[in-house]
């Protein structure tokens, strides 16, 4: 019996967050549904579908497209030019390695306004690649307010994303599986093939869950490195809420964002788990 | 043969005649492009002009007018009371929190964790407009209370209890459900039983669960935004609000000292790591 009242007594320790979570984490949501299902009329609230009707609408099917293309390009540099940093670290014994793991570490503890705000101040029309063009007599370029300067700004700020879980997939292989490939005559690029580039997949597959997912909600990087007038579906969900004060739109896009967030972490994780069951074989 | 030797061989063909030198350029040219935006933006906050186009000559004006600045000086107390007082509660909330859902089975479980998962998977911008919107519409009916500092302190703990839950359950996982039983039947209360068994087991994951909930706070930008009132900022949202109105000098002083906070704080956490190590160690060798 005293095994039965512990365990009561454990789990009532949770009623403080539960209570909690429902108001702050449940309800909160909730409201967003419900706003998103409802339009005013004379101040008054109306079931009504026309805010998803209005997000289907080909100019937010444009800003939803866009989200979600310029993610996914910085999510593919960040593969191409991360993976690359991942395999040489975990490849070579550098003296110090722990120091270089650290160097790729800091820069995620900076600020991420101020890592963006960087980049303001070298692309500007008098910032330093300007300034330099200048210097060597040509003419100046416009590198700002431009789907480059967004894509660079999310692959400067989530590049340590992607790195770190490759690195830690590859650093935690198993050496004697490699070994055992070389002995029974694969060569290096079998080796890396189909056996180091499968194994690491996991971490690739956390890479792109921690890059994509914050480049395609953000708003800040398009809002600082893309103008005004770039719109991202983040810009739009915030234009929405603060400046034309419509939620109830805003409160569809974001339950549509909320969507898409899930049906992705739902994606990587069943292609998660296919590739652990075929890494094994 | 070791794991690095392994896949240096494993990996000829990928940069096949590449001599190390490659390598380690391609790694410098990767830090290069990491740190170069940083430490120009730390030699600017040293310029003496104010336009990035030319060198003014070395001050540290910027620094002076920064320690000057109140609206700066305010946004810096709020960021770090809001930082320890969110994860302190949270800490509470969470550490209870996970004992429980830990000792739940089944449908109770599985919900309990779902929502605890919410936060963290939810984008930052949906939990800061549903938590807005949860605010304006219960503040309307509390006459005097505004969104502000205490809105920002329960934004903050919601997002941050989720960290704290989810760094201790792997510790209660691995830990033997018997002690506590035991404890209970040797008279100890539930009270007892969870100050004096459980939490010296947990107390690593707890002190994760912390340290993760105050840099979530410290870095916080986008809840912060939609759930603060108007006169109540943060850093980042000083930053932001002086960002876009251009690059301002100050700005670079305030990266600056932010940066170095962060290395010399990164660096008394790495040393009091490698000292308790080397006590672990020694440890070792006396016991042997």
């Amino acid at each position: 019996m005293a095994g039965k009242d512990s365990v009561l007594a454990r789990k009532r320790m949770a009623i403080p967050f539960l209570a909690w979570a429902f108001i702050f984490i449940v309800v909160p949501i909730a409201l967003v549904v419900y706003y998103s299902l409802c339009i005013e009329v004379d101040g008054v609230m109306v079931f009504s579908l026309a805010n998803y009707a209005r997000a289907f609408e080909p100019i937010y099917l444009k800003v939803l497209w866009r989200s979600v293309r310029l993610a996914l390009a910085s999510t593919a540099a960040c593969i191409i030019v991360g993976y690359p940093v991942a395999y040489i670290m975990a490849s070579k014994e550098y003296a110090q390695k722990n120091l270089l793991l650290f160097l790729f570490l800091v820069p995620m503890w900076m600020n991420f306004l101020l890592r963006t705000y960087s980049w303001l101040t070298i692309l500007e029309n008098n910032g330093l690649i300007n300034t330099f063009l200048a210097f060597i007599g040509l003419p100046k370029m416009s590198l700002l307010y431009n789907s480059q300067a967004v894509i660079l700004g999310m692959v400067y700020n989530f590049l340590p994303f992607m790195i770190l879980p490759i690195h830690t997939s590859l650093s935690k292989m198993d050496k004697s599986l490699i070994e055992a490939a070389e002995d029974l005559g694969a060569d290096s690029r079998q080796v890396f093939l189909r056996l180091v580039l499968p194994l690491s997949m996991p971490g690739v597959i956390s890479g792109i869950t921690m890059v994509f997912l914050p480049a395609v909600t953000t708003f800040i990087i398009s809002d600082l490195l893309g103008g005004a007038q770039f719109m991202l579906i983040g810009n739009l969900i915030e234009q929405q809420f603060l400046k034309v004060s419509n939620w109830n739109f805003g409160a569809a896009v974001s339950v549509i964002l909320m969507i898409l967030i899930i049906a992705s972490v739902g994606i990587f994780s069943i292609v998660d788990k296919d590739s652990d069951e075929g890494a094994l074989f | 043969m070791s794991l690095a030797n392994a896949l240096k061989k494993a990996g000829r063909f990928l940069l096949a005649g590449l001599p190390t030198t490659a390598k380690k350029t391609y790694l410098a040219l990767i830090l290069i492009f990491m740190y170069a935006p940083i430490i120009i933006l730390i030699v600017f906050s040293f310029n003496a002009s104010k336009s990035r186009a030319n060198w003014g000559g070395f001050t540290l004006s910027w620094y002076v007018e920064l320690a000057k600045d109140p609206t700066i000086l305010k946004a810096l107390y709020n960021t770090l009371t809001i930082a320890a007082l969110s994860s302190a509660i949270a800490v509470v909330i969470g550490t209870t929190a996970a004992v429980g859902i830990d000792a739940m089975r089944g449908f109770m479980k599985k919900a309990a964790l779902a929502i605890t998962n919410i936060p963290v998977i939810n984008p930052d911008i949906v939990t800061g407009v549903s938590l807005m919107v949860l605010f304006i519409y219960v503040l309307k009916f509390i006459p005097g209370l505004k969104l502000g500092y205490f809105t920002l302190l329960l934004s903050h703990v919601a997002f941050n209890t989720s960290y704290v839950i989810l760094s201790v359950m792997p510790r209660l996982r691995r830990m033997d459900p018997n002690l506590y039983e035991a404890a209970l039947d040797l008279g100890a209360s539930p009270a007892q039983g969870f100050l004096k068994v459980i939490l010296p087991e947990i107390a690593p994951g707890v002190f994760t669960g912390a340290m993760l909930a105050f840099t979530m706070s410290l870095d916080d930008f986008v809840v912060s935004f939609f759930t603060t009132g108007s006169g109540v900022s943060n850093l980042s949202i000083l930053i932001y609000s002086m960002a876009r109105r251009g690059v301002n000098p100050k700005i670079n002083a305030l990266s600056a000292i932010m940066f170095m906070a962060v290395l010399i704080l990164l660096y008394l956490v790495n040393l009091s790591d490698s000292s308790k190590a080397k006590k672990a160690r020694e440890m070792g060798i006396r016991n042997s």
